[in-house]
């Protein structure tokens, strides 16, 4: 296995000759899409993404020609409000920093606002599904899952279907409050979908926010945190699962702004199958005003098979001294054969071998999924995904960066 | 009465520069219930030896057979020669994170024995294994051998050895990084696994002090890839006494 482990610090860049190191931070940002250029594909934000493949999601040729259906099962005490494009409470908390995203922002006609109010703890989790348009349909979506102040609320957010869809998601936690989230991409193999999710923290909120990518073509999901008050606590997890011509991509921002506020990202994925490519960006800035921040940063890649590919880029920028700790691990590495060979030597089928190891290696993202529901849904998926899991096992193509 | 038998057998290594051999021509023959002691100084080929009859993928086998019961187990799997009856109590146990130790015991049992084994039946078992080598039940719930010490992870080995209960089983080195009292613990676990099942035993061994545990029926002198020598116990008292240096040329104590 190739490790490559950073115990911190000097992931601010001096400024080079050619490309001057611009700070994440200063990534433009807006809600309108004309005041974004169209990738062409060098941009260091679009770089691993094949953009033929967004159907013109990124350059206005994508026009909507259809919906998403958004059910909700909630819990008792949960709002859901649909309402229009003017609610002042919509992009609260963030704004989009890619063009798909701000086309998406641009192009909505109606979103669907879910809030758990002050001060209550529902007994379930509420369910919220997003269906996508349909095969050969593109639509462009919002929504907004509300925990106020001092609640504790888990929400499960869940893609099925068809189709193309480009959509904001934001996740507004307020003071004192914790929320417990589960965004998961079970597409139909032909969707492609590109989201950008929003993550506010106020004052003491606690956020444990965990992305689950398994079905579709081509899936990019980039999430930000952003602390608005001292106090906050973000956990930011992600399990994937890419298998053959999938395009998987996670894109992490964490913008520490404020004191005393923690962050720590676990992300975990397995490849299989010819051009199976997964992409983990993980960005983390820790701001001047950001004094007593704790933040980790973890990613780790099992490649199963030849002819996958798995990037993954983490990034640590710090602009003070002033910080409780930071670091950050990145590791992709094929199928350990010593591993295989212990299992085995104990009479166990080298199927089967292969099956406890990659169960093995996601065991310690599913432990840490706290809403049962789910965890008992992943470890099934996980279980078809390894129904598929090749038996010869070549050398595969592995990068880190 | 099984038969394991070791016929001129030849592996090498792959290395940077090319193809190296270790094993030049092993012969030798275990029968159910005997013990043998195989000491050798370091580097000779044990565990090359050890590796070789299990499978290891790194070493290749160039030439010789291993008989169980006149099966050639190196035409088998790796898998298939644990089901077949061989097992190896390695030096260096491989950590695999995410797979609890009761989880891998339950997997290994039912593959080795056919049958998932009764759950009420499984849980005694393992349990009254795990107290005669003095494990503590939490180790139960722990990733296999993660984190474990070095002696932890042997008492685990021994734990396998007497729940898969094979035909034939190699030690190597399995008193390495056992202090005094844990090696006494281990081999009496050992050698109450040995003789209530009849299972034939090649302890491999660099020093003399795990035979004070463990009486061997035959001891082999093992250097440059073969055994060079075989005889009864005195052969271990004279390996005590004298080292390794007729061997090899150059002195290397057999005794801590």
């Amino acid at each position: 296995m190739t490790v490559a482990e950073n115990n911190v610090a000097a992931a601010v860049e001096a400024a080079g000759p050619v490309v001057p190191a611009a700070s994440r931070g200063e990534r433009f940002t807006g809600y309108d899409v004309e005041a974004f250029e169209v990738p062409g594909g060098r941009e260091e934000n679009w770089r691993f993404t094949p953009l033929k493949r967004l159907r013109g999601l990124h350059n206005g040729t994508a026009v909507a020609d259809g919906t998403v259906t958004v059910d909700v099962d909630a819990a008792s005490d949960v709002k859901v409000d649909v309402v229009g494009r003017t609610d002042d409470r919509l992009g609260v908390a963030g704004a989009p920093s890619d063009r798909v995203a701000a086309q998406a922002y641009s192009s909505f006609t109606e979103a669907t606002i879910v809030t758990v109010p002050s001060e209550t703890k529902p007994d379930k989790a509420t369910l919220v599904r997003v269906t996508g348009p349909g095969e050969g349909k593109t639509a462009y979506g919002h929504l907004q899952l509300r925990v106020e102040a001092f609640s504790n609320a888990s929400i499960v957010l869940d893609h099925v279907g068809s189709g193309t869809y480009a959509d904001n998601v934001e996740f507004v936690v307020g003071e004192g409050a914790k929320l417990t989230v589960v965004s998961v991409q079970d597409w139909a193999d032909d969707a492609v979908h590109v989201s950008e999710q929003h993550l506010s923290l106020g004052k003491d909120a606690t956020l444990k926010h965990t992305v689950v990518t398994l079905g579709g073509d081509l899936v990019r999901v980039s999430p930000t945190a952003r602390f608005a008050e001292a106090g906050g606590d973000v956990e930011m997890l992600g399990l994937y699962f890419a298998d053959a011509g999938q395009h998987q991509e996670h894109r992490l921002f964490v913008d520490h702004a404020v004191p005393h506020c923690r962050s720590n990202v676990m992300y975990k994925g397995a490849l299989q199958g010819d051009k199976a490519h997964s992409v983990w960006i993980g960005d983390v800035l820790i701001r001047a005003a950001a004094e007593a921040t704790e933040t980790y940063e973890l990613n780790r890649n099992l490649v199963l098979t030849e002819g996958a590919r798995a990037d993954s880029v983490p990034n640590l920028e710090i602009e003070t001294g002033e910080i409780e700790g930071a670091g950050h691990a990145s590791a992709t590495g094929r199928f350990d054969d010593e591993q295989l060979f212990y299992l085995q030597s104990r009479g166990i089928a080298e199927d089967q071998a292969r099956r406890l190891v990659v169960r093995g290696f996601f065991h310690e993202i599913l432990m840490k999924i706290d809403v049962p529901e789910v965890r008992e849904r992943l470890e099934a998926a996980i279980e078809a995904e390894l129904e598929a899991v090749e038996s010869t096992v070549n050398t595969p193509e592995t990068v880190t960066a | 009465m099984s038969t394991l038998e070791i016929k001129d057998l030849r592996a090498t290594v792959a290395t940077d520069e090319g193809a190296k051999e270790i094993l030049k021509g092993v012969n030798l023959t275990v029968k159910s219930g005997e013990m043998h002691a195989i000491m050798g100084p370091n580097g000779s080929g044990k565990s090359t030896l050890s590796y070789a009859i299990a499978g290891h993928p790194k070493y290749e086998v160039t030439g010789g057979e291993v008989l169980l019961d006149g099966e050639n187990v190196l035409e088998m799997s790796v898998d298939e020669r644990a089901r077949a009856g061989v097992f190896l109590a390695m030096q260096y146990p491989v950590e695999v994170p995410g797979v609890s130790m009761s989880n891998f015991l339950r997997t290994a049992a039912t593959a080795v024995r056919g049958d998932a084994p009764k759950l009420r039946h499984w849980v005694k078992e393992v349990k009254d294994e795990m107290a005669k080598l003095e494990i503590s039940g939490e180790f139960a719930d722990r990733s296999v051998n993660e984190g474990f010490s070095g002696g932890e992870k042997k008492r685990h080995e021994i734990l396998q050895l007497a729940l898969l209960k094979p035909k034939f089983a190699v030690l190597d080195e399995t008193d390495s990084g056992l202090d005094v009292d844990a090696l006494r613990v281990v081999s009496q676990a050992v050698n109450e696994v040995t003789q209530s099942t009849d299972m034939g035993v090649m302890l491999i061994t660099h020093y003399t002090r795990i035979l004070k545990h463990i009486q061997p029926d035959v001891v082999h002198v093992f250097a440059g890839g073969k055994i060079v020598e075989s005889g009864g116990k005195e052969l271990a008292d004279e390996l005590e006494e004298n080292g390794y240096v007729k061997y090899i040329g150059k002195p290397e104590p057999a005794r801590i």
